[in-house]
C-alpha cells in the first residue's frame, strides 16, 4: 500500500518544513475563533449554579437588566426548546434543574462584555438545594461496571498470584486534570435567515456542524462552522459542551447580530470536560527471572451521574506484555460531578502510570534491570486479542534509549548518589497509544491557475495539519509543496473526521492520497484548468488481520532534594517507534509537548475537588500548576525508523498523544532510585520525601 | 467588574485626602493583584487613584547607612538594583523568585507589601470567607490548605501572606514609610501585617487612606551575605510552600546576630525571633541549627491536608543556614 509514496521523485514527506502557518500566527494575523471581526457582536456571560444539585426555583433578574448596555438575561424560560436533547450534558437551558455545581443555568447577552460579567453578578438565584455527593474512592458500594467496558478475563489471575515466586499488587491513583489549551473555549454564534454561522474553537468543524444541527432540529447545511486556528484542544474541544450551545441560543434571540462568548480560565474547571481521577490495582505475577505469568488491572474512575463518560485506563493491559493470565476490569463511580472527557491520550496516558511503577517494582523485587524486564516480556502477538502487530518496536526504542540516555552503567541501587544536596535517580517506562483512523473523511482537489486546491474539512489545533497535509498533497500528486493550496477548518469544505485519538494526519492524509490518486486517475499528469476530483477515506482491510498501536520508551533523570523534597527533571528522553515521521520538525513538537504534559502531570497537575462545595478549588493557573519553563531543562524526543506497510497509505502512526503516556511513570520510577521513597500517587510532590 | 471611575494622582496629599474621603476609593500600583480582584468580584471600589507617577521609584543612599526605596519602584527594578545586589542579596533574590518577569516588571513595592492572599477560598466569592466578608465563616478549615498557615493562626483565618518581598524585608528589620491625612509616620515591616486574631479582614495596621511611599533598610553590613530560599513545587512561578529569608553574622566561629524570616507559614511575614535568639552566640553545629529551628517551629499547628509544613519548615530553615554558615566558612 505504501508504494504510492515510495515512488514519488519530490519527497516532502519527511522532510523538515517550516509551519506554513507559523508566519501569519507569530505576526498575530492567524485569526482564533474570538477575533473573527464581525459587525457590531453581542457579548455573553454564562450564569453558573452556585449549588452542586438541586433546582432553580426562581431568578432575580431586575438589578442586572438596570446595567446599562444589558440586551436580556437567558433563562431556561425564554431559552429555545433544543430538538434533540439525547445528550444531557448539551441539554442546555431545558429545565431548571442543577446536576453540578458551576452547571450553566442562564447567561446575560449585552453590549459589552463588561456590562454581560457585571450584571451575572448581580443575577439572584433562588435554589432548591438537594443533598448531593461528589466524592471519588475505590470503597464506594454504589460503584458499577459501565456497558463498554465489561471484565475481560483470560486464564486465572487469581491463580497466578497465589502460586507466583514473585508477586506485586498494588494501587497507585491520578488525579483529576484538565485539559486547559491556552485559548479559551470561545465561539461567535450568528443566526440569520440562512442559518446558524458558528466561529468554534473545536477539534472538528464537521462534528460541531452535525451535532448542533440535530440540537437544533436544522438541515446541517443550513450550519457552517468556522476554525482556521485552534491554540490547543487536548480532548476538550472534541466533543461539544455547553458553550457552543448556549452561545446559538442567545444568537436565536438576537437575529442577525454576531454573540461573543470566551470562557474565563475559571469557567474552563467548570464546563469543558476533565480527566477523570482514577485509582488503579495493579496486580503483576512473575517468576523469579521476571517473567510474567499474569498482570491484572483493576480502575475505578468517575463520570457523571447524568452522562456516562469512561476512562479506559485498563486498555494498554491489553497490549503492553505477554502473560497466560490477564484480568482487566472498570468500575465507575457516577458523582454529582460534570462529565469527564477525553484528555491526551485517555485512557493509555493515566493507564500506563499504574502498570510502568508496577514494572519498575518488579524489577526492584527480582533484582532485574528495568529495561531487560520489559524486553523479557515482549508479547509476539497483541496479548488480548492475538493478532499479530503491524509493527512493533517496543525493544528497539527502549535499546536506543538506553543508548542515548547513557543506561548501562546505572547501579540498580536506590538512595546512592548525591550532587550539591540533591539525591540523583534515573528510571524508565514504556509508553504506547493505538494507530487509530476515523472514518468519514471527504477530500477534494482541484487544479486553478497552476496550482492544486486541496480542500478538507480538518483542523489544526496546533498540531500542524496545515503544514503536513500541505506535504502529503504535494507528494501524492508529485507536485512540490509550492504548487499546493491547501484548505481546512471550515465546514462547508467536504467533511472531516475530528481531531482526535492521534488519527488527524493518518486519516485526512490518507483521504487526500485517495483523492490525488482519483484526481490523477481522471485528469492525468497534466490537467486542465478547473479539473476536479474527490475521494472519500478508503477502507484499510488491514485493520481487521492486524493490531496496530505506536510504542516508545521514556527515560528520566530525576533529583529529590535531600531537605526540602522538592522534585525536578533535569532530563527526559523518549525514543518512539510511531511509523514514518511526516515532518521532523512539527513531529518532535508534538513528542516534546506530550512528555512536557506528561512531566506536568507527574509533578504538578491536580484539580483539588472541595467535596463540601462539590467542585475544582484551584481554578486558575496560578493555583493549578501546569509545568513551566523552568521545570523542563534537557527535553529530547527521537524516533526509530519504522517501515509499517498495513497501518494507512502514509505509512504513519498517530504521535500527538503518545508522547505523554509513561511519562509519569518514567519519572516516578526515577525518583525511586534516587531516594528509595516508592510514589504510587500523582502528583509526586515534596511532601512524600520528607523526614 | 463594575463599572469605577480612574483617576491618576499628582501628589501624594491629593491622593491620600481622595482615597481617605471615599469608603470605595482605593490606590492602584501595578494592578497585578488589584485587577485580578475586581474581575473576580473580590473588591468593588468605585474609583481608582493610580499613584504609580507620583511615587518615587528609586533606591537612594541615606545618611546613615541605610537605603529608601520608593514604594512606586517596579519589583523588577528593585531587584536588579546594584546596591541592593550588593548590600541585601535576599531582598534582590526574594524578589526574583517571586511571580513571572512580565508580572514584575508591572508590580510595585508598595503593591506587593499589599498584595492579599492567595487563599483559594478568599479568591472564591460564592464561597465563604471571613478575611472578606466578616463574619461569614472559614471555607479553609476542612478544605484545601496546602499554601496556608501553621503559625499564629486563628479560628476565624489560615491564611498566609503570599509576598516573597515582605520576607526579606522582615528579615532586613526594614521600616515602612506611610502617609496618612495626618502626615507621615513609620511602622517597622514587622508590625505592618497583622495575625489573622478575630478580625482576618484587616491584613496590615494601614487605615483607609493610608499610602506607602517608600521603604527604608537600615544599615547591615552582614545582610551583603543574606540568602532567601523559596521552596515550591514548580520550579519558578509558584507561590511558596514554606520561604526563609536569612542572614548570620558569624566570626570566631559564633553566631555574633542572625536575622531569619520565614514565608508561606502565616498571615504576615514571620519574624523567627526565638530561632534568632537561639542562634545568638551560638556556635553553628548542624545540632544548634536544628535547635534553633524547632524553636522557632514549637508552636506550629498544622490543619488537615499541611501536616507536612513544619518538618518542611524546619528543614528549609536548617539547610539556608548551613549554607550561610558554610559560605561565610569558605569566604
Ligand atoms: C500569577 C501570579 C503569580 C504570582 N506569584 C508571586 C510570587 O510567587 N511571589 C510573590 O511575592 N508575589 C507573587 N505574585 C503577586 C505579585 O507580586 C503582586 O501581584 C504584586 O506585587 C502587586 O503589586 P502591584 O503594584 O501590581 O499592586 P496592585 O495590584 O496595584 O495593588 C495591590 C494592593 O495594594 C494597594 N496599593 C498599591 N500601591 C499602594 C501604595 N503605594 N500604598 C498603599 N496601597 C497601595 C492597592 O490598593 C491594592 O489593594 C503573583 C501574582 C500573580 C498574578
Amino acid at each position: 500500500m505504501s508504494g504510492l509514496l515510495e515512488n514519488t521523485s519530490t519527497r516532502a514527506i519527511g522532510a523538515d518544513i517550516g509551519r506554513v502557518d507559523g508566519p501569519a500566527k507569530v505576526t498575530g494575523t492567524a485569526t482564533y475563533a474570538f477575533e473573527h471581526q464581525l459587525n457590531a457582536p453581542a457579548y455573553l456571560h454564562p450564569i453558573q449554579a452556585t449549588v452542586v444539585r438541586g433546582r432553580v426555583r426562581e431568578f432575580d433578574t431586575r438589578d442586572a437588566e438596570a446595567v446599562p448596555g444589558v440586551l436580556t438575561v437567558l433563562t431556561h424560560d425564554n431559552a429555545a426548546r433544543l430538538a434533540d436533547i439525547g445528550d444531557a450534558e448539551l441539554a442546555v437551558l431545558q429545565s431548571d434543574e442543577v446536576a453540578h455545581r458551576g452547571q450553566v443555568i442562564g447567561a446575560v447577552l449585552a453590549e459589552t462584555p463588561e456590562a454581560a460579567r457585571q450584571a451575572v453578578r448581580l443575577v439572584r438565584v433562588h435554589y432548591e438545594e438537594r443533598s448531593h455527593d461528589v466524592r471519588f474512592s475505590a470503597a464506594r458500594t454504589d460503584l458499577y461496571t459501565p456497558g463498554e467496558a465489561e471484565d475481560d478475563e483470560q486464564g486465572d489471575l487469581a491463580g497466578a498470584m497465589a502460586s507466583a515466586p514473585v508477586t506485586v499488587d498494588h494501587t497507585y491513583t491520578t488525579p483529576m486534570e484538565h485539559n486547559n489549551p491556552m485559548e479559551p473555549h470561545s465561539t461567535i454564534a450568528v443566526w440569520e435567515d440562512a442559518g446558524l454561522t458558528l466561529y468554534e474553537s473545536t477539534q472538528g468543524v464537521h462534528s460541531v456542524r452535525s451535532t448542533m444541527a440535530e440540537l437544533f432540529g436544522l438541515d446541517p447545511e443550513r450550519v457552517r462552522v468556522i476554525a482556521p486556528h485552534v491554540g490547543g484542544g487536548f480532548g476538550s474541544k472534541g466533543p461539544l459542551h455547553p458553550p457552543v450551545v448556549l452561545a446559538a441560543l442567545a444568537a436565536r434571540l438576537l437575529p442577525g447580530r454576531p454573540v461573543k462568548l470566551a470562557l474565563t480560565r475559571q469557567q474552563m474547571f467548570d464546563l469543558v470536560g476533565y480527566r477523570s481521577p482514577t485509582i488503579q490495582r495493579v496486580r503483576l505475577a512473575a517468576e523469579p527471572d521476571g517473567r510474567l505469568t499474569g498482570i491484572g488491572i483493576d480502575v475505578t474512575a468517575q463520570t457523571a451521574r447524568f452522562k456516562e463518560f469512561l476512562e479506559q485506563a485498563g486498555k494498554p493491559t491489553e497490549v503492553m506484555y505477554a502473560a497466560p493470565n490477564r484480568r482487566i476490569t472498570h468500575r465507575l463511580a457516577a458523582l454529582d460531578v460534570a462529565p469527564p472527557t477525553w484528555m491526551r491520550a485517555p485512557g493509555e496516558c493515566p493507564g500506563m502510570f499504574g502498570p510502568e511503577v508496577a514494572m519498575d517494582e518488579l524489577a526492584v523485587a527480582c533484582g532485574v534491570d528495568p529495561v531487560e524486564l520489559r524486553v523479557r516480556n515482549e508479547p509476539g502477538t497483541e496479548p488480548a486479542s492475538g493478532r499479530p502487530f503491524s509493527s512493533r518496536n517496543l525493544v528497539a526504542c527502549l535499546r536506543e534509549g538506553a543508548r542515548r540516555f547513557g543506561w548501562q552503567d546505572r547501579d540498580p541501587e536506590p538512595r546512592r548518589r548525591m550532587e550539591d544536596g540533591w539525591l540523583v535517580g534515573t528510571g524508565v517506562a514504556a509508553s504506547t497509544y493505538p494507530t487509530g483512523q476515523m472514518p468519514g473523511s471527504v477530500a477534494a482537489v482541484r487544479f486553478e491557475d497552476g496550482h492544486y486546491h486541496v480542500r478538507i474539512g480538518a483542523a489544526d489545533i496546533g498540531t500542524g495539519a496545515w503544514t503536513v497535509l500541505t506535504q502529503i498533497a504535494a507528494d501524492a500528486l508529485g507536485v512540490p509543496v509550492t504548487a499546493v493550496r491547501l484548505r481546512i477548518g471550515d465546514s462547508s469544505l467536504p467533511s472531516a473526521s475530528l481531531a482526535g485519538g492521534s488519527t488527524g494526519t493518518v486519516s485526512w492524509g490518507s483521504t487526500i492520497v485517495a483523492a490525488a490518486q482519483a484526481f490523477r486517475e481522471r485528469h492525468g499528469t497534466a490537467p486542465a484548468d478547473g479539473a476536479e476530483a474527490r475521494a472519500g477515506l478508503p477502507d484499510n482491510p488491514n485493520r481487521e488481520r492486524y493490531a496496530m498501536h505506536a510504542f516508545g520508551a521514556q527515560f528520566a533523570e530525576v533529583r529529590v532534594h535531600a531537605d526540602t523534597g522538592e522534585v525536578r527533571v533535569p532530563r527526559l528522553l523518549g525514543v518512539f517507534a510511531a511509523g514514518r515521521i511526516v515532518n521532523p520538525r512539527t513531529a518532535r513538537s508534538q513528542f516534546i509537548g506530550g512528555m512536557t504534559m506528561g512531566l506536568s502531570m507527574a509533578l504538578h497537575e491536580d484539580s483539588v475537588v472541595d467535596p463540601r462545595f462539590g467542585c475544582v478549588v484551584n481554578h486558575d493557573l496560578a493555583e493549578y500548576h501546569i509545568a513551566a519553563n523552568a521545570d523542563v531543562v534537557d527535553l529530547q524526543a527521537h524516533w526509530i525508523d519504522e517501515a509499517d506497510p498495513y497501518v494507512n497509505p502514509l505509512g504513519a502512526k498517530g504521535i500527538g498523544e503518545i508522547g505523554i503516556v509513561g511519562t509519569a511513570a518514567a519519572i516516578v520510577n526515577a525518583a525511586y532510585h534516587a531516594t528509595g521513597v516508592r510514589v504510587r500517587e500523582l502528583p509526586m510532590t515534596l511532601e512524600h520525601f520528607l523526614a | 467588574m463594575n463599572p469605577f471611575d480612574y483617576r491618576r494622582a499628582e501628589d501624594a496629599a491629593g491622593a491620600v485626602a481622595t482615597v481617605a474621603a471615599d469608603p470605595r476609593a482605593m490606590f492602584l500600583g501595578g494592578g497585578t493583584n488589584l485587577v485580578d480582584h475586581l474581575k473576580l468580584g473580590i473588591v468593588d471600589p468605585d474609583l481608582l487613584v493610580d499613584v504609580t507617577r507620583l511615587l518615587p521609584d528609586g533606591v537612594e543612599p541615606l545618611p546613615d547607612g541605610g537605603v529608601r526605596i520608593g514604594a512606586g519602584m517596579r519589583n523588577s527594578d528593585l531587584a536588579a538594583d546594584p546596591l541592593i545586589r550588593r548590600r541585601y542579596p535576599v531582598l534582590s533574590q526574594a524578589l526574583l523568585s517571586g511571580a513571572s518577569g512580565q508580572l514584575r516588571n508591572a508590580a510595585t513595592t508598595g503593591g506587593n507589601l499589599l498584595q492579599r492572599t492567595r487563599c483559594v477560598y478568599f479568591q472564591d466569592v460564592t464561597m465563604a470567607c471571613n478575611k472578606r466578608r466578616p463574619g461569614s465563616g472559614c471555607s479553609a478549615f476542612g478544605g484545601y490548605t496546602r499554601y496556608h498557615a501553621i503559625l499564629g493562626a486563628s479560628e476565624h483565618c489560615i491564611a498566609t501572606h503570599p509576598s516573597d518581598m515582605a520576607v526579606a524585608l522582615s528579615a532586613l528589620d526594614a521600616t515602612v514609610v506611610v502617609q496618612g491625612t495626618d502626615g507621615e509616620r513609620r511602622v517597622a515591616m514587622t508590625e505592618l501585617h497583622r495575625l489573622p486574631g478575630d478580625a482576618p479582614e484587616r491584613d496590615t495596621v494601614l487605615r483607609h487612606g493610608d499610602l506607602i511611599t517608600a521603604v527604608e533598610l537600615p544599615d547591615l553590613p552582614f545582610a551583603a551575605r543574606s540568602r532567601y530560599r523559596k521552596v515550591r513545587d514548580r520550579a519558578s512561578y509558584a507561590f511558596a510552600l514554606v520561604s526563609v529569608a536569612a542572614a548570620v553574622d558569624l566570626s570566631d566561629g559564633v553566631i555574633r546576630e542572625a536575622r531569619i524570616a520565614l514565608g508561606g507559614v502565616a498571615h504576615k511575614p514571620w519574624r523567627a525571633t526565638r530561632a534568632e535568639a537561639e542562634l545568638r552566640g551560638a556556635r553553628p553545629t548542624e545540632e544548634t541549627l536544628r535547635a534553633a529551628a524547632e524553636a522557632e517551629l514549637a508552636e506550629a499547628r498544622p490543619v488537615e491536608g499541611n501536616e507536612f509544613k513544619p518538618t518542611l519548615a524546619r528543614n528549609t530553615l536548617v539547610a539556608t543556614l548551613r549554607d550561610l554558615v558554610e559560605e561565610e566558612r569558605t569566604r
